[in-house]
């Protein structure tokens, strides 16, 4: 049976195909910009409602040009919740859109970072479907594990398509962690959960009768190995998919042993840690720890009733009507001394830009616009 | 709480016993009667000396392994928090209550009130915490953008809703996010869904003041 009326996700897949195939394709990268710059002005002038990718091609360049003095940058996707193409193709196309969006930067970026939550429900399907996705980035991808891509099975899938959740490397003189920070307390067992009712309790943001997520001993074990080796004048990074300090309990929008994590970091001079599971604009620093959240390419949370850092600047309330506002992906421009620059690449929007010397100055230099549409 | 728990408790064990004991089967020698729980549901093996408390307790521990979902209040409260209630004790106190009918209120009526509304609210969130409750074809639930009903401001409505083009109430809001970002089917304003569900959106808010039109 043939629809009568298409979806709003179909008519925006319709507008950018239809944009990118006849309006771009003899075009250089300098040239499309000028166009798009003069499309986006005229469009503003006349009222007319533009293509949303159109904007989100413009919106990187933004961002790219904002790296000054950087020794180099990566970009970053996260929180994609991937059911299988069948049952929901709302979130395959938007991982497909934050895949463009990076293979469209020029320059690449030394690497891509995934932030984890690339299923929704940890099924096979879904993380295949994700992986197959991911394959097409240009750049040398890095991925993190969260609690979505987990609980079905434990990780099982998850570690046969993309390894160990737990590694560090060393990248231009910043060494980096990516850590697992979602595990749970055994609360399945005595209940009698079956896997899938483990992963349903795990996958929903205000369940109560889930675990608070932590690090856990082992891995802070191999945390204070790894790191032994270097100087306090190293900078480090640190990836992990939770918030590694307290936010909101009831949303696991937490670490419980954040203070454990942050006490082996607190010799370092410079430290940044770069996390997921959010779903938004999210900045906070404790001692020498700088924190920034990721944006989601599914759906962006609201932020929590309480907790939230006095040094996040909110995003705007994201528009209910618009299914990819508030979502998004970003760069992350990492400087000399391991500080860095975190761009928001926020899908139909301006991006937001945390300069490294807003977190540096406690949010007294480089403070980004507030928004006017709070929370409520 | 306790007091109309244990009338209620009382009037189920001897409706369950007024049954069962019709249907009492003697087995073998006597040692061991088979009860069957009154809707027929379950069979309990007891002593036949056991004398009525005990013979009503198995009964009724025998209906609640067979019916688990019969909990489906604390289950759900368990999963998703709750806010509770307005507190109504100030109403058991005054001297006017004496030869005013409408005034007339014990606590029993305040547990009655409150366990009803609940039930309603309750009910309400199991709604919006599923998928298939709320009849989804792409398995999105309303809690995925809205934890605890967060960001959904019920105190807002009704307002000028700009990408509708007209005034919006809460319902036309869920309704719009039954039908697009969820992919379920519409609800009638009176359907007991949409019910349930503005009941678990307000229920959230209790204590934000009302400011209608406001975006």
């Amino acid at each position: 049976m043939k629809a009568k009326s298409k979806s709003i996700e179909k008519k925006y897949a319709e507008h950018r195909r239809d944009f990118l195939a006849g309006n771009n394709k003899k075009l250089d990268r300098r040239s499309f910009l000028k166009v798009s710059t003069a499309a986006l002005g005229a469009a503003a002038a006349s009222g007319v409602d533009f293509c949303q990718s159109f904007q989100s091609v413009s919106v990187a360049r933004a961002a790219a040009s904002s790296d000054v003095g950087a020794r180099f940058r990566f970009a970053y996707i996260s929180d994609s919740h991937l059911y299988d193409k069948k049952t929901n193709d709302r979130f395959a196309r938007a991982l497909l859109r934050a895949v463009e969006d990076i293979n469209n930067l020029d320059p690449q970026p030394d690497f891509v970072f995934y932030g984890g939550d690339l299923a929704q429900l940890g099924r096979a399907r879904e993380l295949d479907l994700g992986a197959q996705i991911l394959e097409s980035v240009k750049a040398p991808l890095k991925m993190m594990v969260g609690e979505h891509d987990w609980y079905l099975d434990m990780g099982r899938k998850w570690r046969e398509l993309f390894g160990e959740p737990t590694y560090s490397w060393d990248h231009k003189g910043i060494h980096m962690v990516t850590l697992n920070s979602v595990v749970e307390r055994d609360f399945w067992t005595a209940r009698g959960m079956t896997a899938e009712e483990r992963m349903m309790t795990v996958a929903g943001l205000d369940n109560g009768v889930q675990s608070p997520f932590s690090v856990g001993e082992p891995q802070c074990e191999w945390l204070e190995k790894d790191l032994a080796d270097y100087s306090d004048d190293t900078p480090i990074m640190v990836f992990s998919h939770s918030p590694l300090y307290k936010l909101y309990k009831k949303w696991n929008f937490w670490t419980d042993d954040a203070e454990e994590v942050q006490a082996i970091l607190k010799r370092f001079k410079s430290v940044v840690v770069i996390h997921g599971h959010t779903h938004q604009v999210l900045t906070n620093r404790i001692g020498n720890i700088h924190f920034h959240g990721m944006l989601s390419t599914a759906w962006p949370w609201p932020y929590a009733p309480e907790g939230v850092p006095e040094l996040t600047v909110e995003m705007n309330r994201p528009d209910p009507f618009n299914p990819n506002d508030g979502c998004g992906d970003g760069e992350v421009h990492v400087h000399a001394d391991g500080l860095v620059d975190k761009v928001y690449n926020l899908w139909n929007r301006k991006p937001l830009i945390f300069a490294k010397a807003y977190t540096a100055s406690w949010g007294g230099e480089g403070v980004p616009p507030r928004p006017n549409r709070e929370s409520y | 709480m306790d007091n109309i728990f244990s009338v209620a408790h009382v009037r189920f064990i001897l409706l369950g016993l007024s049954c069962a004991v019709m249907a009492v089967v003697f087995v073998g020698c006597s040692e061991e009667t088979v009860l069957t729980t009154c809707d027929g549901s379950g069979k309990v093996t007891v002593a036949s000396d056991a004398k009525g408390q005990d013979l009503a307790d198995e009964l009724m521990a025998q209906w609640k392994r067979d019916h688990p979902e019969s909990d489906w209040v604390e289950q759900e409260k368990e999963r998703h928090e709750l806010k509770p209630g307005a507190d109504n004790s100030a109403l058991l106190e005054g001297g006017q209550a004496d030869g005013h009918v409408y005034g007339q209120h014990d606590k029993r009526d305040l547990i009655l009130w409150a366990r009803e509304t609940e039930k309603f609210v309750v009910e309400g969130s199991r709604i919006f915490h599923s998928g298939d409750l709320l009849q989804s074809t792409v398995a999105v639930s309303c809690d995925m953008c809205h934890p605890h009903a967060s960001n959904t401001h019920p105190e807002t409505y009704p307002k000028y809703q700009t990408q509708l083009g007209r005034v919006a109430l809460l319902r036309d809001m869920i309704n719009w996010c039954i039908e697009n970002p969820v992919r379920g089917k519409h609800l009638k304003p009176d359907d007991p869904e949409m019910r349930a569900l503005e009941a678990y959106i307000m229920a959230q808010r209790i204590g934000t003041p009302m400011t209608y039109g406001k975006h």
